[in-house]
């Protein structure tokens, strides 16, 4: 079995009033090798715990998740993690950042040196390998933790709103890197996202996921990653199917978010 | 019941006045050097009006308020220093001012008393009184020539600020006698117990009918409370050349900071690990927490006594009680730095293939010296002032113990010195953290 299972995942977080909060409900997804998968979701729809979940940070109250076979019990340089922000080490240099996995390992510094001109080539920051991160600016600074990820040749990509914090050209240019990165190095990827437009963009599956309990709502089986692999993203944007698909799901968003609302306002 | 009494009543309502008649005090001391500050300003504004400001902040319109738009005007911080320095040497009668406030009488005064023997019949007799500077030999007034009548003249030799009595009746005739009175100065009717004003000085009548004669002050102040500054130079000169009590300058200023470094290594040594293990489990955490949490409070000054009864005053107390002051801060300081570590970063670490240990090395420790660094800076300022507190108490060497010394012979030049070189030397410490703290932790606030 390769991939990652998720196999009937619940998670249950009892309240230190007595109640439970049922963050996730009988998840089940089959992520193949390679597969490009986007979720997206209102806030609080538990899609940052089903990824923390996959990540290994926190462990399931119900269900199993496999990889390849193997159960996911905590965290494993099998499964690499891009933060929103924050997470790289600023008392290091980009390239002692980026060759901060393989060095956990005590590889050779010949090699490691190789993977990392390797990658900051790949990601468009040779000439920034011996500057501070915080000389940087927050596009190249989450170019750096892509570059990081991948120096560890995990065999899942777990993103955790890895675009949120940055303008919206910069993201513009950094999905076009993650869906180059994505087809030049085979990653399965899985992308958690609160924009409609990046979840289209940049999932070959795309899965909408709904709060209280939170559950999946709806997937969608999309061409547009494809597309746009070293295409304009722009043109894909103006591809028809993508409009309609855009202004079905944030209809549906919309939706719950009102019945969240109105719920809050009833229990008022 | 102890607040109730009198007592208590009447000492607590002295505190209370005194801090009351203060606030006047204060306050004009505050004016003055304001007055100065205003003085200042508007010879500043005269002067840089001319000259257009530069750089960005000089465009913002609104400055009253942004906090960014505020910096400290070099100008005023040299002048405001300066005028310091200049009102020392005023109220010192500095020899470095071509002037200064009007000193204390010194030279020759004299004065005409008016004396009623036992018979009734009154007699007028002239003193006249020298008053030379401290510590200065001068010429002894000539005892006067015999006069007609029962009172006769007096010489007197006085120094400043020092009042002496004189008993005319001892030398007039018959001024053992009964209703021997002394009943004007300079033709001034007289009362017990009043003062009356003459050249030089003034005259205290006291009610057995002697003078107590008080020669002027003037407003400067005596060497004894605050000498000039260019004596406090001289004898700063002396201390580095001679030292004091057979210690130099700077084997004290040695001994001071060795037992700062020494306490302040201990305290780290034992702090920062403990700060870890309390940020890292659990159990340690609740272990320490009671004790830390109390003594964290405690000001290591109030130790001293019990520091003096355990160990003594010998070296072995002072260090313990610098490690003591270092040691709660450096804990609470390496335990914030553990407790602030974004959990992204570790979760990072932990995904990227870490383990426990290379976790603790690679992302707690570094991402905790921002935290360290901070409170070291807090433990060596306070350190520094704990060491001073405690070589006042008890010390055979060290910059406290120099000052207490001199203090206890009146010695105020070698007090101010003292103090002077503490406050540059704590000042140096904090600058040499800040530029530490620059070099190796370049990232501090910017991640």
């Amino acid at each position: 079995m390769s991939g990652l299972i998720i196999d009937d995942v619940s998670m249950t977080f009892e309240l230190p009033d007595g109640g439970n909060v049922e963050a996730l409900k009988n998840i089940n997804l089959n992520i193949k090798e390679g597969e490009l998968i986007s979720v997206l979701g209102p806030s609080g729809c538990g899609k940052t715990t089903l990824l923390n979940i996959c990540a290994g940070f926190l462990a399931q109250t119900g269900g199993q998740l496999t990889l390849n076979g193997d159960l996911v019990t905590g965290p494993s340089p099998e499964r690499g993690m891009v933060f929103q922000k924050g997470a790289l080490f600023e008392w290091m240099s980009v390239r002692q950042n980026v060759s901060f996995g393989p060095s956990m390992k005590k590889m050779p510094k010949k090699e490691m040196d190789e993977i990392v001109d390797h990658l900051l080539d790949v990601v468009g920051l040779q000439d920034f390998k011996e500057k501070a991160i915080y000389e940087l600016s927050g596009g190249m600074q989450q170019r750096v933790a892509l570059a990081r990820c991948l120096a560890n040749e995990p065999d899942v990509i777990l993103m955790d709103e890895p675009l949120g914090a940055l303008d919206a050209l910069t993201r513009e240019k950094m999905q076009g890197l993650v869906l180059k990165l994505w087809k030049e190095t085979g990653k399965t990827i899985i992308l958690i996202t609160h924009s409609v437009e990046e979840a289209l963009l940049l999932g070959e599956r795309l899965i909408v996921m709904a709060p209280r309990p939170g559950r999946i709502h709806k997937e969608y089986n999309l061409p547009f990653a494809e597309m746009g692999v070293g295409a304009d993203l722009r043109e894909v944007k103006k591809h028809k199917k993508f409009g309609t698909t855009r202004d079905e799901i944030l209809t549906m968003i919309w939706d719950m978010e009102e019945e969240i609302m109105g719920r809050a306002e009833s229990a008022a | 019941m102890f607040f109730t009494s009198e007592e208590f009543i009447s000492e607590f309502g002295f505190a209370l006045s005194t801090a009351f008649w203060m606030i006047f005090g204060i306050a004009a001391i505050f004016a003055i050097y304001l007055a100065f500050s205003a003085l200042f300003a508007f010879i500043y504004g005269l002067y840089a009006k001319g000259k257009e400001a530069k750089g960005y902040g000089s465009l913002k319109t609104v400055t009253f308020g942004d906090e960014s738009a505020v910096t400290a005007n070099r100008v005023a911080s040299v002048l405001g220093v300066l005028t310091i320095f200049f009102l020392w040497g005023l109220a010192t009668e500095s020899r470095l001012l071509p002037f200064s406030l009007p000193g204390p009488f010194t030279g020759d005064a004299q004065f005409e008393y008016t004396a009623k023997n036992a018979a009734g019949e009154t007699d007028k007799a002239t003193v006249t009184f020298r008053v030379s500077k401290q510590g200065q030999e001068v010429e002894k007034l000539e005892e006067p020539a015999t006069s007609e009548g029962f009172a006769k003249d007096d010489v007197l030799m006085m120094k400043e600020r020092r009042s002496k009595i004189l008993k005319a009746q001892n030398n007039d005739d018959g001024g053992k006698e009964e209703g021997y009175t002394i009943t004007e100065i300079n033709g001034q009717p007289i009362e017990a117990d009043s003062v009356v004003k003459i050249d030089g000085g003034e005259i205290l009548f006291t009610k057995r009918g002697s003078f107590s004669i008080r020669p002027a002050e003037g407003m400067t102040m005596e060497a004894l409370f605050l000498p000039p500054p260019e004596k406090v130079w001289s004898t700063f000169v002396k201390l580095h050349l001679e030292g004091y009590q057979g210690v130099s300058l700077w084997e004290n200023v040695f001994w001071s900071l060795s037992r700062v470094v020494i306490g302040f290594a201990l305290g780290c040594l034992f702090g920062i690990p403990l700060g870890y293990a309390m940020g890292l489990t659990g159990w340690l955490r609740g272990w320490f927490d009671p004790i830390v949490e109390f003594m964290r409070p405690v000001p290591p000054l109030a130790l001293i006594p019990l520091i003096i009864i355990w160990f003594g005053i010998g070296e072995q107390g002072k260090i313990s009680l610098l490690f003591l002051a270092a040691l709660w801060i450096m804990t609470i300081a390496a335990r914030s730095g553990v407790s602030g570590v974004n959990i992204s970063k570790v979760h990072a670490a932990y995904s990227l293939g870490a383990s426990k240990k290379q976790i603790l090395t690679r992302v707690i420790i570094p991402n905790s010296l921002p935290d360290i660094f901070t409170g070291a800076r807090v433990a060596m300022g306070v350190c520094w002032g704990t060491v001073v507190a405690a070589e006042l108490v008890a010390a055979e060497k060290g910059v406290g113990k120099m000052i207490i010394a001199a203090s206890k012979f009146q010695l105020t030049d070698i007090v101010i010195v003292g103090i002077i070189i503490i406050g540059i030397i704590g000042f140096g410490i904090e600058v040499l953290m800040r530029v530490l703290e620059k070099r190796l932790i370049p990232w501090k606030g910017r991640g």
